[in-house]
């Protein structure tokens, strides 16, 4: 029961501010996200498009003159759209995976705790700004190949549909990774004995059909491949496997990736005790 | 009637087999300064982590402002703001920047009107195009509190906010969340510093096991709980004060006795006399939130 004498019989009543639009948390959140790879822009967007520059200099340098692929497509034409997409989906797994570890670890996630914000508005500002930054990423990939390649885009929506696939399913897979992780070398691992070995199996430096039939099998069970295909295929119009099925098996991982993640962030999994 | 700023009502959590909270009711009025006190692992943490939405409760329910924390959490935490115990930060960005994207999380766009008087009453105008990882730990925990305001909440909780911060600074933060409560918002208080709560609270609640052992006007614990008057004596001979009932301190010969009333000392020093207990110095006090405190938790 209340005491009288506890409260102040003159104190005004106090409104929280009002709300400019529901959208607003949101794209705070987003922007926030954008901002915080932006201000590091060297290390998170100028080094990986070096580094991918540097295996497309070394490799091209190598094969350029002894392999073609697809019959006449020259090897270092073949190999951007692969170094494209293996940067989108390395960067946008790396911005939500390591915002979210380091927002843990260092205890600044409760400003994102604590505000009105839904679990939903949460997953999709992460894995949009993750995207963005893959798609930066790789955009600065393919700009900066363009002078050493002629690169042809016989379908400019499937690049675009791929590599925005590719971006959101790293992207959730991230906030996953970001989530479940408690130590940086928790991360580390995911990264290192899970998304790199899929992406770098994924057919990024070759076409499966130079596999013996037993890794081309193996090959379709690794849903990188089917993203670093697909994506191919809107530069060549050619691919190891019909762009359909893998807009399906790429369309279905994102469901399910999806679907876990916003799990995950409903039941407050390691998030909210 | 206004409705409560925050309503607690048997609100339960375990964290495996330890109780964290065990079935916990409350009810702060709107307006009022409020301690909520208890030694660690009492849970006051997990009750004001409870209200956030930081944690989940087994079993209760808890609203702010009369928003159900969970089925409303969007009105709940509109209505809140909380100065969390860590010192944490983002080291990304300034002052300014945080202030207007913490705002933006809470809806709000254009508040740089509010964040320049929220600077300037935490004396941090000077400091807000700052990174953060420049600021000194006092300057940190201001802009905590600062985060905390940005949206205007009508409730306040302060988690500990001056743990490890300098006099000075202290003070500083205490005028300003007086003026805060002054202003009508209704603050919420866990701290260690149980003078600071004796002066600063007009109610208490105090934890113990997750459960509320006691719950009253500042005033009236003190009453209930703490004899009137106190004296303190040092003597060459403590065993002597004690076998007249005193409670002997570790060092110094200190003996202290608790009265209904001062009227009862003189008979006390007379008998101290007659003993000849050496006599060496003397104080005379009221007791303090202190001693309800240790008293209460003894009783519990």
């Amino acid at each position: 029961m209340l005491d009288p004498q506890a409260r102040p019989q003159s104190a005004p009543r106090i409104e929280p501010m009002p709300v400019d639009s529901p959208f607003t948390g949101f794209r705070t959140l987003l922007y926030k996200e954008v901002l915080r790879f932006w201000k590091v822009a060297f290390q998170t967007v100028a080094a990986p498009v070096l580094n991918a520059v540097l295996y497309l200099l070394i490799f091209s340098h190598v094969l350029d003159r002894h392999v073609t692929v697809y019959g006449d497509v020259a090897y270092t034409a073949f190999l951007v759209p692969g170094l494209v997409m293996m940067s989108v989906l390395q960067n946008a797994f790396a911005n939500s995976s390591s915002s979210l570890i380091q927002s843990k670890i260092t205890g600044n996630i409760i400003f994102v705790l604590l505000p009105p914000l839904s679990y939903r508005e949460f997953y999709a500002a992460y894995v949009i700004a993750s995207t963005l930054r893959g798609l930066f990423v790789g955009l600065g990939v393919l700009l900066v190949s363009l002078p050493f390649v002629d690169l042809p885009i016989a379908n400019p929506l499937w690049v675009l549909a791929f590599a925005l696939m590719g971006g959101v399913i790293l992207g959730s897979f991230g906030v996953i990774a970001g989530i479940w992780a408690d130590k940086f070398d928790q991360l580390a691992a995911f990264q290192n004995f899970l998304i790199m070995p899929l992406t770098m199996l994924s057919g990024v430096f070759y076409s499966i059909h130079s596999l013996p039939p037993i890794w081309q099998s193996v090959s379709h069970f690794n849903p990188f491949f089917f993203m670093i295909d697909g994506f191919r295929y809107g530069f060549f119009g050619q691919s190891d496997t019909s762009p359909w099925l893998s807009l399906g098996v790429v369309g279905a991982c994102f469901v399910l990736l999806a679907a876990l993640t916003l799990a995950m962030l409903g039941r407050g999994y390691k998030l909210r005790s | 009637m206004s409705v409560p700023a925050i309503r607690i009502q048997q609100v339960t959590k375990n964290y495996g087999s330890l109780k964290a909270l065990g079935g916990v009711d409350l009810e702060i009025g709107q307006g009022e300064f409020f301690g909520l006190l208890g030694p660690n692992g009492a849970g006051k943490t997990t009750l004001i982590s409870s209200l956030a939405g930081i944690v989940r409760p087994d079993g209760g329910t808890l609203e702010v402002m009369g928003h159900n924390v969970v089925t409303d959490y969007r009105n709940a935490r509109r209505n809140l703001g909380v100065v969390p115990q860590e010192l944490v930060f983002d080291p990304f960005f300034s002052v300014r920047e945080l202030l207007r994207i913490q705002s933006g999380y809470f809806g709000i766009r254009s508040n740089d009107d509010w964040i320049d008087e929220i600077l300037a009453s935490l004396d941090l105008t000077g400091k807000a195009n700052a990174n953060m990882r420049a600021l000194s730990g006092g300057m940190k925990r201001r802009v905590l509190v600062a985060q905390a305001l940005v949206h205007r909440p009508p409730v306040i909780v302060l988690d500990e906010p001056t743990a490890g911060v300098d006099v000075e600074l202290r003070q500083g933060l205490w005028h300003f969340i007086r003026k805060l409560n002054r202003d009508g918002h209704t603050i919420v208080l866990t701290t260690h510093y149980l003078e600071e709560a004796e002066t600063l609270c007009g109610r208490i609640a105090m934890l113990k096991g997750g459960r509320v052992v006691a719950l009253d006007t500042t005033g009236n614990l003190l009453r209930r709980f703490a004899k009137h008057s106190l004296l303190r004596v040092r003597l060459q001979r403590p065993d002597a004060g004690v076998a007249l009932g005193g409670a002997a301190e570790e060092e110094g010969g200190w003996v202290e006795f608790a009265f209904d009333s001062y009227q009862e000392v003189e008979p006390v020093l007379a008998r101290l006399r007659e003993a000849d207990a050496g006599l060496v110095e003397m104080q005379l006090g009221e007791p303090d939130l202190e001693r309800v405190f240790v008293e209460v938790m003894n009783r519990a």
